[in-house]
């Protein structure tokens, strides 16, 4: 039998999908005994035990100077933001992408200029948005957009653009307005693109975030990581990180069981 | 950046880790220094270019890399994972992060103390009290942190009087110049630049509180005693080069021209923040300072303040946790668990010839 065309079994695939995962951890576990073992008091790779301990610090137990739990209230200033700023740009979306598909008109005035803002690498506009827009909140969440919105609007755009002409035609054949046309026909067969398409910025829109974080802040997920970074506390590093990716999977779970639940074709579409 | 290639970025961090070794104690002959721009380190990079780095290395029979780091807090969080035997920092910063991570460090030069070169600035306000109740921009945890924790308590308020916003150090400057920031903690050459803006007044600096910030070169104290030359080469290009660097000479102009340049001013500009730091360019001037008692009152109010912010690690049940060797063998906290270590023994080598 040739290799191409050995497929696993269902046991077999959810071994093989650990292996990496295990072969990861017992590398990090092994190099933290060894570089414990020269010295006790090592951050670098701290043992499981000391991350478990900060864990219990940072996520169980309120902080002495503010009462806060550090973990709960950064997530919730570094969520926040996040939903601000994917909010905006989603509506931007919706809006622009949609009238850019449809009307040759808009699309002849902003197709060019959303091209062009797209492709501004966001974080060099950092400083400017900052002496713009104050060390606040806004500068943060308008860097996420900036980011974000201009891809989102570009793909929302051609996916409109790929709609079948004939269904347009159609639907002037039934008499439908320009209006109609847009709400009743585009936009439903748009909006699991949509969702997609968000699913996959979530990751630039976090890089955005702890980048705008790391610069001025005083709550945040990136804020607490380049905090804690001057004093190589890895201890507290580690469960940031792997609970800001346990964070963003949720979410692109969350977004696509959301589309399947709304809009149940699309997967046919798709011939799943 | 998408997930995976994070994960993938994290994972390839982590084995780059497991391949690093911590420094083994022996015996050898190549060393590696690291710097970051300030105006008290500016001597080892013009020390480097101009040859006396080698002369010095040469003499006893080594090689010194001397490696300058854009990013202060990455030289030392290097030379904590081991890659480097030495570096420059602050006083502050040599107890809460290599001492604080379990690297035995020995402090070989005194350089000099901020005595102007940090301050608390505020946007219309004429003293310090007037800070109250006002968000203070800087970078937390630092030196400006500690400043301003002492400046509050000269006016009896407290950390609680005022908040405080983790702000970076190449951000001042401009974030000075938003409506929102109103106060703002940090060090030259930023200070100089902010002082110039309109509105901007300095109501405490460091030399209100003298000898309390110290710029070091710190070893590792293992690699330094199996390689008492490494030190003594260190010693001997620090005081060849600050020599230089003060002397009333063309030769003397051109160094601190070149430092200044380095370091993104220009001579008259260097000489200002040089004005603000009081340079021990004579060994024996270090020997005293490093020798007095205050040294150790020092110590005590920056150990107290680390501890306060739980800067000593985790499960630091005092300041006594780590051990402070001052010279004479005087230790402030544990004896059992000494990781910072003052000496005069270089400097005072320089001091007598001996180097």
């Amino acid at each position: 039998m040739r290799l191409i065309n050995i497929k696993p079994g269902r046991g077999t695939q959810v071994i093989l999908a650990c292996v990496p995962f295990v072969l990861l951890a017992l590398a990090y576990v092994i190099g933290s005994a060894l570089r414990l073992a020269e010295n006790s008091n090592d951050k670098l790779l701290p043992a499981l035990s000391t991350m478990a301990q900060t864990i219990n610090t940072m996520a169980f137990t309120p902080d002495k100077r503010t009462g806060e739990y550090l973990l709960w209230s950064d997530t919730l200033a570094s969520l926040g933001r996040l939903a601000a700023g994917l909010g905006i740009s989603t509506a931007l979306a919706l809006i622009l992408g949609l009238l850019t598909g449809i009307l040759p008109v808009v699309r002849a005035l902003m197709s060019p200029f959303v091209a062009f803002v797209s492709m501004v690498p966001p974080l060099a506009l950092l400083p400017v948005l900052f002496i713009v827009l104050g060390l606040g909140e806004v500068s943060k969440i308008a860097l996420i957009v900036i980011g974000v919105a201009p891809i989102l609007i570009r793909d929302l755009c051609l996916t409109a653009m790929a709609l079948p002409r004939e269904q347009i035609v159609k639907a002037e054949t039934l008499s439908a307005s320009t209006w109609l046309i847009a709400i009743r026909v585009v936009l439903p067969q748009v909006l699991p693109r949509l969702i997609d398409s968000l699913r996959l910025q979530l990751g630039p829109a976090f890089l955005f975030l702890i980048a705008a974080e790391a610069i001025s802040a005083d709550s945040g997920l990136g804020y607490r990581i380049f905090l804690v970074r001057r004093y190589l506390s890895m201890d507290v590093i580690f469960p940031y990180v792997a609970w800001i990716t346990l964070l963003a999977v949720l979410m692109d779970v969350g977004l696509n069981a959301l589309r399947r639940r709304v809009f149940p074709w699309s997967d046919l579409e798709r011939g799943q | 950046m998408s997930i995976r290639r994070r994960t993938l970025l994290a994972t390839l961090a982590t084995l780059g880790a497991l391949s690093m070794t911590p420094a083994l104690a022996q015996a050898k002959t190549d060393f590696k220094v690291a710097w970051s721009i300030y105006v008290g380190w500016m001597p080892w990079g013009y020390a480097s270019d101009a040859g006396i780095v080698k002369k010095w290395a040469d003499k006893y029979g080594i090689t010194i890399e001397v490696t300058q780091f854009n990013d202060y807090v990455e030289s030392m969080n290097q030379y904590t994972a081991g890659a480097y035997d030495a570096v420059t920092l602050t006083n502050m910063d040599g107890l809460s992060i290599p001492a604080a991570g379990g690297v035995d460090t020995t402090a070989v030069i005194v350089g000099d103390f901020s005595a102007g070169n940090d301050a608390v600035i505020l946007k219309d306000g004429a003293a310090l009290a007037d800070i109250k109740g006002r968000d203070v921009n800087l970078v937390e945890f630092s030196v400006s942190h500690y400043l301003l924790a002492r400046a509050l308590d000269s006016v009896g308020m407290s950390e609680a009087d005022v908040k405080v916003v983790n702000t970076a150090d190449p951000d001042m400057v401009g974030a000075f110049q938003t409506p929102d920031v109103t106060a703002m903690v940090t060090w030259n050459p930023m200070v100089s630049e902010i002082k110039a803006l309109p509105g901007a007044t300095s109501v405490f600096d460091s030399s209100q509180i003298p000898g309390e910030i110290i710029d070091l070169m710190v070893a590792n104290t293992t690699v330094l005693a199996d390689n008492p030359d490494f030190g003594k080469a260190l010693a001997g290009i620090w005081y060849e080069t600050v020599t230089l660097m003060v002397s009333d000479t063309p030769e003397g102009a051109a160094a601190r021209a070149a430092m200044g340049a380095a370091s993104g001013t220009d001579q008259a500009g260097f000489e200002a923040q040089l004005a603000a730091t009081k340079l021990f360019d004579k060994p024996a001037d270090a020997v005293a300072f490093t020798t007095s008692p205050d040294l150790g009152k020092t110590m005590d109010l920056v150990r107290t303040f680390l501890f306060d912010k739980g800067l000593l690690g985790s499960g630091a049940a005092s300041a006594d946790v780590i051990g402070i060797e001052l010279p004479g063998g005087v230790v402030l906290g544990d004896e059992a668990n000494v990781k910072l270590r003052f000496t005069d023994t270089y400097m005072k080598m320089a001091a007598d010839g001996a180097l």
